[in-house]
C-alpha cells in the first residue's frame, strides 16, 4: 500500500527520530510512504478564526498534492495532524472558506476537501492491523509497563478529528499490547500538557506537566509515548519530581520489531 | 478611535464560527477547563459576556493568553457552543485591534535551549502575533 506522507518542519529537525523510525518500520511492514514534494510547514495551530485564510493555504496545498497522486495522506505530529485534517473539513464543508482558498490558490481543479487524513496509529491499524503487527514483532516488549500520552490535538473535537473515543481512547494501548508491553491506563492521558504556553509561561506549563506525570506514575507507568514532538520536549523540559520517561510512538514500534 | 462594545462582540462571535447564544448556563466548560485556576474570567464567563457585548474587559485580560487551546471545553460542552472558538476570536481581536503582541523576536534567543522543537515556536508567533 502506498500513501502520501506529511512529515512537517519538526520532525525535519528537532524530532528526527519520530520521522525515521516511522519511516523504517513503515517500510520493514510493506508500506510505501511517499513524502509531499515541496511541502511548506503547515503552521502548527489551526485557525480557529473564522476570516483567517491565508493561514490555511500551506495545508491546502499538501492536500491537493496528495489528492493529486490519488492517495490518502499520513501524518504523525499530532499538531500537524489537527491543523491537516481540520483545513480538510473546512474545504470540505464551510462554502466561505473554499470560495475564497480556490480563489487564492486558483489550481487546474478546484480542491474541496476530497483526500483522507489518516494518522500514522490509523495507518497501522488499518493496514496491518494490531494483531497482524504483535506477529510481526520480534523483539516483544515483555515486562514493560507503558502509559499512551495522547494530548489533545489528536483526539479533540472528536466530531472532526474522528481518531478515537475522546475521553477513553485505546488506540495507543492497543498499539502498546501489540508491541508486548503492558499498557497503564491513567486518568491524565488525554488532559493538556499546556505545551503551547511553555514558550511564554513555563510555570504553568509545569503545572500540567507535574499532574499528568503525577497520576502516569501514580498508575504504574515508568516509561510514556507520544506523538506530539511538543507534548515530549514539554513533558521533560517541565517535569518535576515524578519524572517518567517519554519517547515517541515509532521509537517504540521500532524496538519491537528489531529496528531499533 | 471610537471603540463600540456590541459592534465588537458581533465581530467577534462572527469570527468564532459559533454560536453563543446556545448556551444553557451548565457551568461544564468551566469545570472542564485545565487553566480555570489561571483565569480572570473562565470560559463560561467569556460565553456570556460576549453575548451581552461585554467585551472590552475580556480584550483587556490576562485570561487571553491562559486558554491552552485544549478544546476540552469544546468537547465537552453538551451544546456545541465552542467557548475556544470565542476565546480565540477574543485574542485575535485584541491582537488586531490594539497592535498588541504577547511574543515578539527578540524574546526567542533566550527562550530557546537546544531542545525546543520548531513546532513551539511556530505556534506561539501564529499565536500572540499577527
Ligand atoms: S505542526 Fe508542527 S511539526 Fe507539524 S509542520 Fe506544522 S509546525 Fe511543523
Ligand atoms: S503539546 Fe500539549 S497542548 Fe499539544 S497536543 Fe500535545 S498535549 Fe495538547
Ligand atoms: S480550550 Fe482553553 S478555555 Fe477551553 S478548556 Fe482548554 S484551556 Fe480551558
Ligand atoms: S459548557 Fe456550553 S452550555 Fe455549558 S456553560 Fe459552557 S458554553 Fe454554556
Amino acid at each position: 500500500m502506498t500513501y502520501s506522507y506529511y512529515p512537517g518542519c519538526t520532525l525535519k529537525t528537532k524530532a528526527k527520530d519520530l520521522d525515521h523510525y516511522g519511516r523504517l518500520c513503515a517500510e520493514a511492514l510493506g508500506i510505501t510512504l511517499e513524502e509531499i514534494e515541496e511541502w511548506q510547514c503547515c503552521g502548527a495551530v489551526y485557525p480557529l478564526a473564522q476570516d483567517e485564510i491565508a493561514t490555511r493555504l500551506s495545508s491546502v496545498r499538501t492536500l491537493m498534492a496528495a489528492r493529486d497522486k490519488g492517495q490518502a495522506l499520513v501524518t504523525l505530529c499530532s499538531a500537524c495532524h489537527h491543523v491537516l485534517t481540520r483545513v480538510n473539513n473546512d474545504m470540505a464543508g464551510n462554502d466561505n472558506i473554499r470560495t475564497k482558498a480556490n480563489n487564492y490558490l486558483q489550481p487546474a481543479v478546484p480542491y474541496a476537501g476530497e483526500t483522507r487524513v489518516l494518522h500514522y496509529l490509523q495507518m497501522l491499524k488499518e493496514c496491518v492491523g494490531f494483531d497482524e503487527l504483535a506477529k510481526k514483532v520480534v523483539n516483544p516488549l515483555k515486562g514493560r509497563k507503558i502509559g499512551a500520552y495522547y494530548g489533545c490535538m489528536i483526539l479533540r473535537p472528536a466530531k472532526e478529528m474522528a481518531f478515537d473515543d475522546p475521553e477513553n481512547p485505546t488506540i495507543i494501548e492497543e498499539f502498546i499490547k501489540a508491541l508486548g508491553a503492558e499498557a497503564v491506563v491513567y486518568p491524565m492521558r488525554n488532559e493538556c500538557c499546556g505545551g503551547y504556553v511553555t514558550v511564554k509561561d513555563a510555570d504553568l506549563a509545569k503545572k500540567r506537566v507535574a499532574k499528568i506525570m503525577h497520576s502516569a506514575k501514580d498508575k504504574g507507568a515508568e516509561e510514556l509515548i507520544t506523538a506530539c514532538p511538543l507534548c515530549l520536549y514539554n513533558l521533560q523540559a517541565n517535569a518535576g519530581a515524578d519524572a517518567v520517561p517519554v519517547t515517541y510512538i515509532t521509537e517504540l514500534l521500532a524496538e519491537a520489531l528489531g529496528l531499533k | 478611535m471610537h471603540f463600540d462594545q456590541k459592534e465588537t462582540a458581533n465581530l467577534i462571535t462572527r469570527m468564532s464560527g459559533t454560536d453563543p447564544k446556545k448556551c444553557m448556563k451548565c457551568g461544564k466548560c468551566s469545570a472542564s477547563c485545565p487553566s480555570f485556576d489561571e483565569m480572570e474570567y473562565h470560559p463560561h464567563q467569556f460565553v456570556s459576556m460576549v453575548v451581552k457585548g461585554d467585551v472590552e474587559r475580556l480584550l483587556a485580560s490576562k485570561s487571553i493568553t491562559k486558554c491552552l487551546t485544549c478544546f476540552a471545553c469544546v468537547q465537552r460542552c453538551p451544546r456545541g457552543v465552542e467557548p475556544a472558538n470565542l476565546i480565540e476570536a477574543v485574542r485575535v481581536t485584541a491582537l488586531r485591534q490594539q497592535g498588541t503582541c504577547y511574543l515578539s523576536p527578540d524574546d526567542v534567543p533566550a527562550i530557546v535551549d537546544d531542545q525546543i522543537p520548531q513546532q513551539a515556536l511556530v505556534s506561539a508567533f501564529r499565536k500572540y502575533r499577527k
